[in-house]
């Protein structure tokens, strides 16, 4: 009687790794398997043409720091992120205020602003780039009907960074406006008739007094994923600016994607993906220990 | 200084009529409670006084103004909602001294960074910040201060709400319900405290529930609601004692009020079988409905014992014990009377009085009872009172 409990109890143990197996083989081989491997490789000087490598140690890393080229692709990073991050966030921001308070073609428009997201940003960066052209572009023979431009978006080295931000920004707003709209639908709304007992009936009272401090742990969300976004921008600079002109549009992915898979320097490209990764990881720290703990209801 | 009057004030939701042709007429200083059912106008009405709504036709004056179009901050009104409306992000202190904040400094002083350069900030903010301290005094939460809501039981989130209505100086004091969100020993100690708050205060209370002993035991008045009409407005007392109607009666009274169905008799009201010496002035003709408190049937013995103590001098009948629930001091019985057994009947009787044991009322399948027959009340067939002509009692003065 015992014996077969004890059974029972050590077979159980066993069904409960036997359940997790799939799973964790999973994630060992998409993403720990991976990462390790990119770790090792990033101390060798494996390239993808020769067929013997040898390790270097920290010879990529103290390359990369030493890399013009790495430094210039992190500062265009950085100008594409000032500009993408807060206008994303403040767009979205306020198209997502503006509809929670419409009562007629909510739905219609909250569809409408979340279209960019369904569609493949790839398919749509040639309709930007198409948009966009300098000649025969309709933006700039919108421009040019009221006065202004011609604007070469894309092959000026002052406006690619801007054109790229937009493209995005255009990609992104949707999805951060059905965030919002959810952190604004679990505002009570008991909270704005006390606000308003108390006096704060301003618009702008009621936003910073009620709404923005709710929306803090929303708001916190949105600003971390977008940043994430914001260094994961690859697509629209490899389809439509390959780094150009001039490097100006050289982004921090886009430069480890050009040493990996056009010089081959996989060793070297290895590396810059890992420090991709930290500063992800960075920022999904920021994300799991202040966000979450801010939640102060 | 400050009376709260409405007059004929309507409103619909779409094609619903919440409140129909609404008069109220609040003393200054008085404690009036709303009562009724959920969805009978009683929180609608609340909230057209702090205007978080307006009323489709009608006025709202306080102190004699007409205030139907200040908006709420100039009202003067302090509302304390059902649950509590605290602003989770703020502490305790902040949270009460947000009324002040808005009325005394101006926007550029209460703008996030900024306000740090307004002098009005510096000026007024000691202030309010000592005001909001001895209002948390008074209420025995200056421990709380530093906290936020979260970190506050249920009562303390009262207290605070409370504090945070109180800060302004309210002229009229609304209380959505705000009892509804505690256990029921703590309902018992807020309610005093409610009392006590507002008798220190002299202010004007409208309470909403939908609790009746909250209605009966803290206002002055209490007017009873009910599919958007006011059906009473009395004292407490008299709502119970003198109901206007028959839905007043069935309303105020735990457990509720018996009726039973009447038609005139040439020797007063036949009420099933018997014929009860007594009349409805007025009342000529067309069923009656007469109501008995189960505290106005008493309990005088059990059948085939010889009957312990004075006969009751009333009524008498046989009631037919179905169910007897023990309150402690007392005993609800559930049964049915021998001259009318097609109507379920409830009477409320005290313990170990002259009818016997416990155990002799426990087993007993029958209990001869007395009915007080000047606690009956009678209404008419649509529900209205009628007052009561006593046969019974003019008999014996004249024998007299």
């Amino acid at each position: 009687m015992d014996r077969t409990h004890a059974g029972f109890h050590h077979v159980q143990a066993w069904m409960g790794y036997f359940f997790v197996a799939p799973a964790t083989f999973l994630i060992l081989v998409i993403y720990a398997v991976p990462i390790v491997l990119v770790l090792l490789v990033s101390f060798t000087d494996y390239t993808l043409v020769s067929d013997y490598f040898e390790f270097v140690g920290l010879e990529n890393y103290a390359r990369m720091f030493s890399d013009a080229q790495f430094a210039r692709a992190l500062v265009n990073t950085l100008i594409y992120a000032a500009i993408f991050l807060p206008a994303s966030f403040c767009l979205s921001l306020v198209i997502a205020i503006a509809l929670q308070e419409r009562k007629q073609f909510k739905s219609i428009l909250e569809v409408l602003y979340f279209l960019p997201v369904t569609s493949t940003l790839t398919a749509m960066a040639l309709v930007w780039s198409a948009m966009m052209d300098s000649r025969q572009g309709i933006i700039n023979n919108l421009l040019q009907s009221i006065g202004a431009g011609p604007f070469n978006f894309l092959g000026s080295e002052q406006l690619v960074l801007v054109s790229l931000a937009i493209i995005s920004i255009w990609s992104i707003v949707g999805f951060n406006m059905v965030l919002f709209l959810a952190g604004l639908s679990a505002i009570p709304k008991g909270l704005y008739e006390a606000a308003t007992m108390d006096g704060a009936d301003h618009p702008l009272d009621r936003f910073l007094k009620v709404t923005w401090p709710m929306l803090g742990p929303t708001a916190m969300f949105v600003a971390v994923t977008s940043s994430i976004t914001a260094f994961k921008l690859f697509d629209p600079v490899a389809l439509l600016t390959r780094g150009g002109p001039n490097g100006a549009s050289e982004v921090f992915l886009y430069l480890a994607f050009l040493e990996g898979f056009e010089y081959f320097n996989l060793g070297y490209s290895a590396a810059l993906s890992l420090f991709f990764l930290i500063v992800i990881f960075i920022f999904a720290l920021f994300q799991a220990f202040f966000v979450e703990r801010k939640v102060h209801y | 200084m400050a009376r709260l009057t409405l007059k004929n004030v309507e409103k619909s939701f779409g094609s619903t009529h919440v409140l129909r042709d609404v008069s109220l007429d609040v003393e200054d200083g008085e404690f009036v409670s709303l009562v009724g059912h959920s969805g009978c106008g009683k929180s609608t009405l609340l909230r057209i006084i702090a205007r978080l709504e307006t009323p489709d036709a009608g006025d709202i004056l306080i102190g004699g103004r007409a205030v139907n179009a200040l908006a709420p901050k100039h009202r003067n009104i302090a509302m304390v909602f059902q649950d509590y409306a605290l602003y989770p992000h703020m502490t305790v202190a902040e949270n009460m001294s947000m009324p002040l904040v808005m009325a005394r400094l101006p926007m550029r002083a209460r703008l996030p960074l900024i306000r740090f350069l307004a002098p009005a900030h510096h000026k007024r903010m000691p202030e309010i910040k000592a005001h909001v301290r001895r209002v948390a005094a008074q209420l025995q939460i200056e421990h709380l201060l530093d906290r936020r809501p979260a970190q506050l039981s249920g009562g303390q989130r009262q207290r605070v709400a409370l504090g945070r209505a109180l800060v302004r100086d309210p002229q009229v004091f609304l209380m959505d319900e705000p009892l509804s969100n505690l256990d029921a020993k703590l309902r018992v100690q807020v309610r005093k405290e409610i009392s006590e708050l507002h008798a220190s205060s002299g202010l004007t209370f409208v309470y909403v529930t939908h609790d009746q002993v909250e209605a009966m035991t803290m206002s002055d008045r209490v007017a009873l609601m009910r599919n958007g009409r006011i059906l009473q407005f009395a004292p407490p007392n008299r709502l119970y004692a003198d109901p206007d109607s028959i839905d007043v009666a069935q309303f105020i009274g735990s457990p509720e009020i018996n009726t039973l169905r009447g038609l005139p008799h040439a020797d007063g009201i036949a009420v099933g079988e018997a014929v009860w010496p007594i009349r409805a002035a007025g009342h000529k003709s067309g069923a009656l409905r007469v109501g008995i408190r189960p505290e106005a049937i008493s309990v005088s013995g059990v059948p085939g014992l010889s009957s312990i103590g004075e006969k009751a001098n009333g009524l008498q009948a046989r009631l037919e014990v179905r169910l007897i629930e023990d309150l402690g001091p007392e005993v609800l019985l559930h049964g049915r009377l021998d001259f009318c057994p097609e109507e379920d009947v409830r009477v409320r009787a005290q313990k170990g009085s002259a009818y016997g044991h416990d155990d002799t009322l426990r087993t007993a399948a029958w209990l001869e009872v007395s009915i007080d027959p000047e606690r009956l009340l009678l209404f008419d067939e649509q529900g209205r009172r009628l007052a009561m002509a006593g046969v019974v009692r003019q008999r014996v003065k004249e024998e007299a």
